[in-house]
């Protein structure tokens, strides 16, 4: 195997030592700098979705637990829809055809006006896909609460909405802390997904450098340290975040 | 909004769908037998008390499951032809990297499994004369295999759905089929809602035979 690893073509160190991002010459645009925009946006779609994916995922959750059998079958089809069709074709849905449906305005307003279109689509559609996930999580936590504690809840005068707001709410998210840890590593990795509507993230970066100057595998090992990075991250904050929250006496959920 | 939904361009796509098809299946499946086969070797591996061995198989685990399966597949897809020193074509590299990522995860439900058999039986095992290669075999395996049907076929099902993603290397999956379709004949609607359909309609069925499956091998 013969490969010339070439580490300059990165980080253009030959002409700028070390001023890669404020270089004066040709290197203000160098490799480096693609891939730390890269980075910045696979942040930033991996965050914002998982604004999204947590209010909308406890919304749902909220409505599989309810006695309204209608609200429970609307919650339960969302979950299942949005569990059984693959990420991507669900991106392609977002991006392609669903402003082909929205009336008229709407579409030529999303095709036309939105800011960022990418990266907004990129957004809603991760963040709709793992709200799904979190749903799934939020109910087995609340499943797991024993009965008694409702009970107890209703019986010193609580109406439905404290019960959720003081009792069962804060104790299942505490219980599955260790689930979404995973999943939210889990929006890290599929935020990848975004290239193929031409997010401009990590991974896109990684394979744009690979066509420009064909050492690809610099690119790819960098986009590789930077994805262990973020795992590494999660892990070690998530840790005290789980020691913090950890129910003295119970035994908490394993990942799925 | 549904007025122009053309059902012949769906029907004129069949053919080409169909072999996206086959492609498909043939990387799930390849890549979950693959997996399973693999996934066990690193399991043993890694709950064995060769500390080297352990090692080992958690690094493999760990980076794994801490790469987007994008980058995996760009990375075989590059890689490979370099290793070998000719093409191999794109088909033989995707399905060395679905292989050896599904592994990863294949290994933890595996050692879910194998940690879920009690240590007693082990012990049971040892005290009757069996070497602890033939206790894995006989007691072992066969008890945490019974446990983990539901939970491989949870994620076979996820398998299937990651399968799209070789769209990124053009390989002409089920999805890319339909995208070539959709560009050509200028029907994005159409093709990506039956796209939509297709997948859900299979997921679907395997989730509900997954549920059935748990009712029955519940021990």
């Amino acid at each position: 195997m013969h490969y010339n690893w070439d580490w300059e073509i990165i980080f253009c160190t030959s002409e700028t030592e070390f001023l890669w991002l404020f270089a004066k010459n040709d290197c203000l645009q160098s490799y480096f700098y693609w891939i730390v925009t890269g980075f910045g946006w696979t942040i930033a779609v991996a965050c914002a979705s998982w604004v999204i994916a947590i209010t909308v995922g406890s919304i749902v959750g909220v409505a599989r637990t309810l006695d309204n059998r209608l609200l429970r079958g609307i919650a339960s089809t969302y979950v299942e829809l949005f569990r059984n069709i693959p990420l991507l074709v669900q991106m392609f849905l977002w991006f392609f055809v669903v402003p082909e449906l929205l009336p008229q305005d709407a579409g030529t307003w999303v095709k036309r006006e939105l800011p960022l279109p990418e990266f907004w689509t990129a957004v809603v559609c991760l963040g709709l896909y793992h709200a799904a996930r979190v749903a799934e999580y939020l109910r087995a936590g609340m499943g797991s609460i024993p009965q008694g504690q409702t009970y107890a809840g209703y019986a010193i005068g609580l109406t439905q909405l404290q019960l959720y707001r003081y009792i069962l709410l804060p104790v299942s998210y505490r219980i599955i802390v260790p689930p979404l840890t995973s999943d939210f590593m889990g929006i890290f990795k599929n935020s990848s997904v975004a290239l193929t509507i031409g997010v401009l993230e990590l991974t896109a970066q990684t394979r744009q450098i690979m066509e420009y100057t064909f050492n690809g595998f610099e690119a790819f090992t960098a986009a590789t340290v930077l994805y262990l990075l973020v795992t590494f991250t999660v892990v070690t904050v998530m840790r005290v975040v789980e020691r913090k929250v950890h129910i003295p006496g119970t035994i908490t959920l394993e990942e799925k | 909004m549904f007025e122009q939904f053309d059902f012949h361009v769906i029907i004129n796509a069949m053919p080409i769908l169909w072999d996206g098809m086959l492609i498909t299946l043939l990387l799930a499946v390849v890549a979950i037998v693959g997996g399973i086969v693999i996934g066990t070797v690193l399991a043993l591996m890694r709950l064995s008390r060769f500390t080297p061995f352990s090692l080992v198989a958690g690094s493999y685990v760990n980076f794994f499951r801490s790469m987007p399966l994008i980058l995996v597949i760009f990375w075989f897809y590059f890689l490979v032809p370099m290793a070998t020193g000719q093409a191999l074509g794109g088909l033989s590299s995707v399905l060395i990297a679905f292989t050896l990522f599904e592994a990863a995860y294949y290994c933890e439900i595996i050692r879910a499994g194998i940690q879920s058999v009690t240590r007693n039986q082990i012990n049971a095992g040892l005290a009757v004369g069996l070497s602890y290669p033939q206790t894995m075999r006989y007691i072992v395996l066969p008890q945490a295999f019974r446990n983990m049907v539901p939970v491989f076929l949870t994620q076979a099902i996820v398998l299937f759905q990651d399968t799209s993603l070789v769209y990124v290397v053009g390989l002409k999956d089920f999805l890319t089929a339909a995208d070539l379709v959709a560009v050509r004949d200028n029907r994005v609607v159409e093709l990506f809602i039956t796209a939509a359909v297709v997948y859900l309609a299979i997921c679907l069925a395997g989730s509900l035979w997954v549920k059935k499956l748990q009712r029955k091998y519940a021990l």
